[in-house]
């Protein structure tokens, strides 16, 4: 019973910084309509900045950390204007195709730079594990939750109250008219991948800085697109609540039925789910399916 | 006896006392009401889209203060007169005249900020979002909404407009009795209401000119009326410049000053509802066929 325990909390935990990056991918998905197939890679870029401010350049991690944020800061904020405003008003398919082949540049400019091999960059966050009854919690992990609660709280909070938030959600909700409301809708999707761009690099960054840095990283996206699919793509709190799901179930199964098999085990779960609610659990009924 | 008389007394039974009238003038320079002049004008409009030519020339003003009616068949070219006014079109020729301001190449989100608002033909609120969350976005424009608003706008001046937007919000909301669902949803709403949500933003934008684009399509009869009492009051008692679009013939002859029919993407009259009502092309424009057969 400990043990499933254990893994239920290691699994949920996990699942924290899992919606993290699904975030980065639904502010976008809401936003400005844009499927972003680069979420992952966006996020192994930051992780890498950070770890050659950290390392290669000596800075202390805080400072590595902020120039991570403020490079794919900048670099969201120039995607954007250089290749998706041009292709607004183009086929869905088209802008997808862009964001898979912004996705491959960054991975083949990863693997030049850096090589494949995993690399360790230093932790921003304290190392002190949890002992909570039988179940012992690792440091980083609690530290990686935590830090992901905050900040998708904070989100919520600023899509709820928040004057910008309000407007962010109005023009993703109808870009015309919000024009017409006197809301700069080229400033709004700016602001939306700018900020999808910073949830991204908090995620590479605490994910690298406990588990180890290398190209893979791009891959921990590809089980939160099934984590976003299963919570409905236009859904943010749909995909917080599938990520938390998934990272349950990708624990516990490879608790019990060994490693591999959290590679499969979440996607058999989220086919079983669609068949019921093909919209998934919170999603839009009219959303296109992929 | 016209209806119009009737939803005029109707609107002196209104809870809001001469002393609480909204008024623009003194609170931001930029949309000081335009005196003397035209409120709007639509100067040799000309628009095409590929081999169509969708506008000719139209050219038509909107007194200041008063409700101009666009009429015209389907087709002739209303809502394309409104868009380019909007700014979703840009005119292959003629000028687009807000106040004494030349509007025609100016993006669409900066023409709210000088005074412009509109409602669409299909209802165009944000759905999910509440009313109140709707109808605050009217006064969205008044602010900026960067981050960094605090540092470029004055704090007193911040707080002096989020107390007026405060204010109008409230009495926009009170004035189209839509308080008892400030907090639902918008998509629960009845049509009428959610007709009415979409004036109510329209008007905490505070504007100097509204555009309505069909406000009273699909509605029965005690709504219409309910609406025209509505846009009477904002023309009356707020001093608003209305432009609307409408096929409802009785409601526009009854609350209308000023006429302009549209044909075929051109003016082809316009003047009083009476002078209109009489004018031979638009007769024959309306009942076609009919007018010559009993000609």
């Amino acid at each position: 019973m400990s043990e499933f325990l254990e893994y239920s909390l290691l699994g949920l935990l996990s699942g924290g910084v899992m919606a993290l990056i699904a975030l980065s991918f639904v502010l976008i998905y809401k936003g400005t309509g844009v499927v972003n197939f680069a979420v992952g890679e966006v996020m192994m870029l930051g992780a890498y900045i950070y770890y050659a401010g950290a390392v290669t350049f000596g800075l202390p991690p805080w400072v590595a950390f902020a120039l991570a944020l403020g490079v794919i800061g900048v670099l969201a904020i120039a995607i954007e204007r250089a290749v998706l405003r041009p292709l607004s008003g183009q086929p869905a398919v088209a802008v997808l195709m862009a964001t898979i082949g912004m996705a491959s540049i960054v991975h083949g400019g990863v693997e030049a730079v850096w090589g494949g091999d995993t690399l360790s960059p230093p932790t921003l966050l304290p190392r002190t594990p949890l002992l909570l009854g039988e179940v012992l919690i690792p440091g980083t992990v609690l530290g990686n939750f935590a830090v992901a609660a905050v900040l998708i709280g904070g989100f919520l909070a600023f899509f709820r109250y928040s004057k910008t938030g309000i407007a962010l959600r109005a023009t993703a909700s109808d870009p015309v008219t919000a024009a017409t409301l006197g809301i700069n809708i080229n400033y709004a999707q700016r602001l939306t991948w700018l900020l999808s761009g910073l949830v991204g690099t908090f995620a590479g960054v605490l994910i690298a800085s406990s588990a180890g840095l290398s190209p893979l990283l791009a891959s921990a996206a590809l089980s939160v697109f099934a984590a976003i699919i299963l919570g409905g793509l236009d859904s943010i709190l749909g995909a917080i609540v599938a990520s938390l799901l998934i990272g349950w179930v990708e624990s516990v199964s490879a608790g019990y039925l060994g490693g591999k098999s959290r590679d499969v085990v979440p996607y058999v779960v989220v086919l079983a789910i669609l068949v019921v609610k093909p919209y998934g659990m919170f999603g839009t009924r009219t959303i296109e399916r992929l | 006896m016209p209806l119009a008389v009737r939803w005029r007394t109707a609107s002196n039974s209104r809870p809001l006392t001469p002393g609480t009238t909204l008024s623009t003038a003194g609170t931001s320079p930029s949309q000081s009401t335009a005196t003397g002049g035209l409120a709007l004008s639509v100067d040799g409009i000309d628009l095409r889209f590929g081999g169509i030519h969708a506008l000719r020339g139209v050219s038509f003003a909107a007194e200041p203060g008063q409700i101009t009616a666009v009429i015209g068949p389907n087709g002739a070219g209303k809502t394309s007169v409104f868009n380019t006014i909007s700014g979703f079109y840009r005119p292959a020729a003629g000028r687009i005249l807000l106040g004494d301001e030349d509007i025609t190449n100016t993006p669409v989100h900066t023409r709210a900020g000088r005074g412009l608002a509109r409602t669409f033909q299909n209802i165009a609120l944000f759905r999910g979002l509440t009313v109140l969350e709707n109808v605050k976005l009217g006064g969205h424009h008044t602010m900026h909404a960067g981050v960094f608003s605090a540092l470029t706008y004055g704090r007193a001046a911040r707080e002096e407009e989020l107390r007026l937007r405060a204010e109008v919000e409230r009495k926009v909301i009170d004035f189209l009795e839509i308080d008892h669902v400030r907090h639902l949803s918008v998509d629960v709403l009845p049509y009428g209401l959610q007709k009415r949500v979409e004036l109510a933003r329209a008007l905490a934008m505070r504007p100097r000119v509204l555009l309505l684009d069909e406000p009273v399509a699909g509605m029965n009869r005690e709504e219409t009326e309910d609406m025209a009492r509505f846009i009477l009051d904002v023309q009356e008692e707020w001093g608003v410049t209305v432009l609307l679009v409408e096929h409802d013939m009785g409601m526009v002859m009854d609350i209308s000053s000023h006429v302009v029919v549209l044909n075929f993407g051109q003016v082809i009259a316009s003047g009083t509802p009476a002078e209109v009502r009489r004018h031979p092309q638009v007769i024959e424009a309306y009942l076609g066929a009919e007018s010559e057969a009993t000609a």
